[in-house]
């Protein structure tokens, strides 16, 4: 195959930056998008050219570290991981267009690259059980309905990529933001705590610069991993119902 | 230097509890004057930096990824080993523990082997306690599989994602920590170098992935847990960022490596489809407790096959071979990884492969989904199924999957006591990093077990007893030696940016793949490895003189990284094959040709070679010196391991 592609290139956060238009030859329809990207990055630099910086890690659909918004879409055409995207997905001779991950709680790093700090810092406002190591009870006194263990599982699955943020208009984190509470509201182990996490999660969602939800449905639509947005529903109720009794009023 | 494992003496089901109450203490209210440095943030990593900040102590946690969540433990599938023996089968710590020497082919210490299955049913309880929501039954109780070579249901999962959900699980007990003030976090960091300050480990210099700044950080320990080297081999399931940079830079600075060629070569992997390959992908093994594993009886109906000129559906039954069902009866396709894999060379060496490259043999689900229903199977293997066909463009649904060996964890790693410390006071390793527990072959479902059982329920009482005898006075970050260091990593950078050579990084890191894989692969000869050695010489020389690093230090360079890593890759290349070399036996993952019994499995040498084999790096360009560790056993009797 041959394609075109119109890449972002910024040099740093502070650079202005643009699109650049690279070709690339002797692409095969089993490679993933990210190896095309690494035979254009050889190219460049045999030419002595900076190769265009994009996160990527695992390279198997898990780690969450791959993003790019790949023709309008974050992952590219399908409901995958971009590492997970291979090139049998376009046709020979197409024109691509790579941006980073587009919103105001994403600042860009160095072209595709971008800072995702803003979902690890919603986690550490309180996605987690305050349990310290040690001292807990045996795994098996806290028995657990299948069908709630497996609805948590579904929200848990969440990868922290950021293509729900990347995809809606408002750059809102609702839905990785929901995928957490959800979790922990669904599972007597977080249920003690749902209160606190709901607002405080919420708060820091908030401050972060993230835009509100309108249900467009487009996360969901975009997620890799198919996180509901029932989860934002789960949230929203959390979240209100916590409000309206709260402790830190 | 005589190595001290300091196994404790005592009846093996004693020792750690005894250990426990002889390491000393440190006084609760001066926990808050010691600093701790945790390099890495996977299943090792988070645990330990989570429960020392518990404890009290005050942690600083390094990762080169973006975010803590991202470390490669996060893609391990199948599950975790604890002998909580809730399915009534037989299981106990005992057993556990035996299967894990075993499985190691007895070179794994009892001591710390069983002190592992000891802690491994906390383990359980301390993820379920943090909301990690792993499978169960209808009664709401915990699911239970049987995993890898084992006769019992022991294995917790939490669908194929067991690692993402274990992973996340110490990740949202380190965010905890660091809402807590407890832990400060350091993402985009890599670790460059060790600083020591009269011998013992004082702190590290990182640099900062986006800025470049080369930084110093002190404090009174710091613990390795840095994962795995498999990306030695270029190619291999590990993710793209894993590296031996850290590890291999405390070895320079005097932490033995122990068992470098100690690696394991896992089967169920998805075959090679060309030159462009970055990585390969790792499928569960939990796939072989219902897929079968097969290649055509006759080298002609392979040679039809690979032409295409044969469907897989015109091979009748008896022109199947199953090869492991008919030599391993009692096993079967559950044998161990090492067995799995190196039976499935042997048949494509016989000129019996699947794929187009010669180099696959089927796993197949026909069976399966005819006595269970498609619905069943998908149920248990439905993300590896979308997974294998999202890569591959094939349904496995429709016919048999294929699959070839690639290299996937690694056994050895910086030599640790009973303590986690290595050879270098202060300087502890966790999880894969270090050599501790699996032998010469890791069970599945095990690595997990090791990093969480390192992180929460080791380090924090054996980092004590040091720390209780080390004074509480704060590091002075103005110690000259750190300057020094930073100057160091400071040149290094400098001489790669200034090469101005010729060929990429990558170039060299798939050449160094390439020598790895063919000489210190699955099968490794004397004269292979004498070949591969002189290669590695040459392929350091040529990098450091005609390596091409772009850019500048003061920003995000992807070449200058990669160029570190790679740089210390090849340092190790040459180290694993001096010990591939040295260790004139078969055992697990380590299979020399020459030794072999008549039917071809691993054929160990315990006279000689039941001991763990140290190196300590003396100079540049020099050969490493060997220490031996000699291993004990008390409660195992040495055997020929036969799955048959």
């Amino acid at each position: 195959m041959q394609l075109t592609l119109k890449i972002w290139r910024q040099k740093n956060a502070s650079d202005k930056g643009g699109f650049a238009t690279y070709p690339v030859n002797h692409v095969s329809k089993d490679m993933s998008f990210l190896e095309m990207l690494d035979v254009l990055n050889e190219e460049l630099t045999e030419k002595g050219e900076d190769p265009v910086h994009f996160d990527h890690d695992c390279r198997e659909g898990i780690c969450g570290t791959c993003s790019l918004y790949i023709n309008g879409k974050p992952h590219g055409p399908l409901q995958t991981t971009t590492c997970q995207l291979h090139m049998r997905s376009f046709n020979d001779g197409e024109t691509i267009t790579i941006e980073p991950w587009r919103a105001k709680a994403f600042p860009v790093l160095k072209d595709l690259v971008v800072d995702r700090g803003a979902l690890d810092r919603i986690i550490q406002a309180g996605g987690y059980v305050n349990v310290n190591t040690g001292g807990v009870p045996d795994a098996n006194e806290i028995p657990i309905p299948k069908t709630i263990a497996e609805l948590a599982m579904d929200a848990a699955q969440c990868i922290g990529c950021g293509a729900c943020v990347a995809a809606c208009k408002n750059a809102s984190a609702m839905l990785f933001t929901s995928a957490k509470v959800s979790q922990l509201a669904l599972l007597p182990q977080g249920r003690v705590e749902r209160k606190t996490r709901a607002e405080k999660m919420v708060a820091q969602m908030d401050s972060e610069g993230f835009g509100a939800c309108t249900n467009t449905g487009a996360c969901e639509a975009e997620c890799p991993k198919g996180i509901s947005i029932t989860n934002i529903a789960r949230m929203n109720r959390e979240y209100f119902s916590a409000v309206i009794s709260s402790d830190n009023l | 230097m005589i190595l001290d494992s300091k196994i404790p003496a005592g009846p093996l089901a004693e020792k750690w509890t005894k250990h426990k109450f002889n390491s000393k203490l440190v006084n609760p209210a001066n926990k808050r004057k010691y600093d701790i440095i945790v390099v890495g943030t996977g299943l090792a990593g988070a645990s330990a930096a989570a429960s020392l900040a518990e404890l009290g102590y005050n942690v600083k946690a390094f990762t080169f990824h973006d975010s803590p969540r991202r470390a490669h433990s996060i893609a391990a599938q199948g599950g975790i080993n604890a002998a909580k023996n809730y399915q009534n089968d037989g299981d106990s710590v005992f057993r556990l523990f035996y299967d894990t020497i075993k499985g190691g082919d007895y070179r794994a210490r009892e001591g710390n082997v069983y002190r592992l299955a000891e802690v491994s049913v906390k383990i359980i309880d301390q993820c379920v306690a943090q909301g990690v929501p792993f499978a169960r039954e209808y009664g709401g109780l915990l699911a239970n599989r049987s995993f890898g070579g084992a006769q019992v249901s022991r294995t917790f999962y939490a669908r194929g994602q067991t690692g993402q959900q274990l992973l996340l699980g110490a990740y949202s007990a380190l965010s905890r920590q660091v809402a807590n003030g407890k832990v400060k976090l350091y993402p985009r960091s890599e670790m460059m170098d060790v600083v020591m300050i009269d011998g013992h480990a004082r702190g590290i210099v990182t640099r900062n992935l986006i800025t470049g700044a080369v930084e110093t950080h002190a404090a009174h320990a710091v613990l390795l847990c840095t994962g795995g080297y498999g990306n030695v081999f270029f190619l291999s399931t590990n993710a793209m960022g894993c590296n031996v940079t850290a590890a291999w830079r405390a070895h320079k600075r005097g932490a033995y490596f122990a068992n470098p060629c100690f690696t394991q070569i896992h089967p169920t992997c998805i075959p090679v489809s060309g030159d462009h390959q970055s990585k390969l992908t790792l499928m569960s093994e939990s796939l072989r407790n219902d897929g079968r594993v097969w290649v055509p009886a006759s080298k002609e109906n392979s040679e039809k096959l690979r032409k295409g000129l044969i469907k897989v559906s015109d091979l009748k039954e008896e022109d199947r071979d199953y090869f492991l069902e008919r030599k391993y009866p009692s096993f079967g396709n559950l044998v161990p990884r090492d067995v799995a894999s190196r039976n499935a060379k042997e048949v494509c060496d016989d000129g019996r492969g699947v794929n187009e490259t010669g180099e696959a043999v089927f796993l197949d689900f026909r069976d399966a989904i005819k006595r269970d229903s498609k619905a069943v199977i998908e149920s248990k293997y439905g993300n590896l199924f979308d997974m294998y066909k999202q890569i591959t463009g094939e349904d496995p649904y429709e016919g048999p999957m294929m699959i070839y060996p690639a290299v996937h964890y690694t056994m050895g790693g910086l030599w640790v006591d009973y303590n986690l410390m290595t050879t270098i006071p202060g300087l502890y390793c966790l999880g894969e990093a270090n050599f501790s527990d699996h032998g010469a072959n890791r069970l599945g479902a095990s690595a997990l077990m090791q990093g969480l059982a390192d992180g929460y329920f080791v380090i924090p009482y054996t980092i004590g007893d040091y720390l209780a005898q080390t004074p509480p006075k704060k590091v002075d970050e103005n110690h000259p030696e750190f300057a020094k260091v930073a100057q160091e990593v400071k040149n290094r950078v400098s001489q790669l940016l200034n090469i101005n050579g010729k060929k990429t990084v990558d170039f060299f890191h798939k050449k160094l793949g390439k020598i790895m894989w063919n000489q210190c692969g699955m099968a490794r000869t004397a004269e292979g490895l004498k070949q591969a050695k002189a290669e590695i010489k040459a392929l350091k020389k040529d990098f450091w003189a005609d390596v091409k690093v772009l850019g500048t230090n003061e920003e995000l360079n992807l070449s200058l990284e990669k160029a570190h890593r790679v740089a210390d890759f090849i340092e190790l290349g040459e180290l694993m094959i001096d010990d591939a070399l040295n260790r004139n036996e078969s055992c697990g993952g380590h299979f020399r040709v020459e030794y072999q019994t008549p039917e071809g499995e691993a054929l160990r040498d315990d006279e000689n070679y039941a001991y763990v084999a140290a190196w300590k790096y003396v100079g540049e360009d020099q050969e490493e010196e060997l220490y031996k560790e000699p291993l004990e056993f008390e409660n195992v009797k040495l055997t020929q391991r036969s799955y048959k």
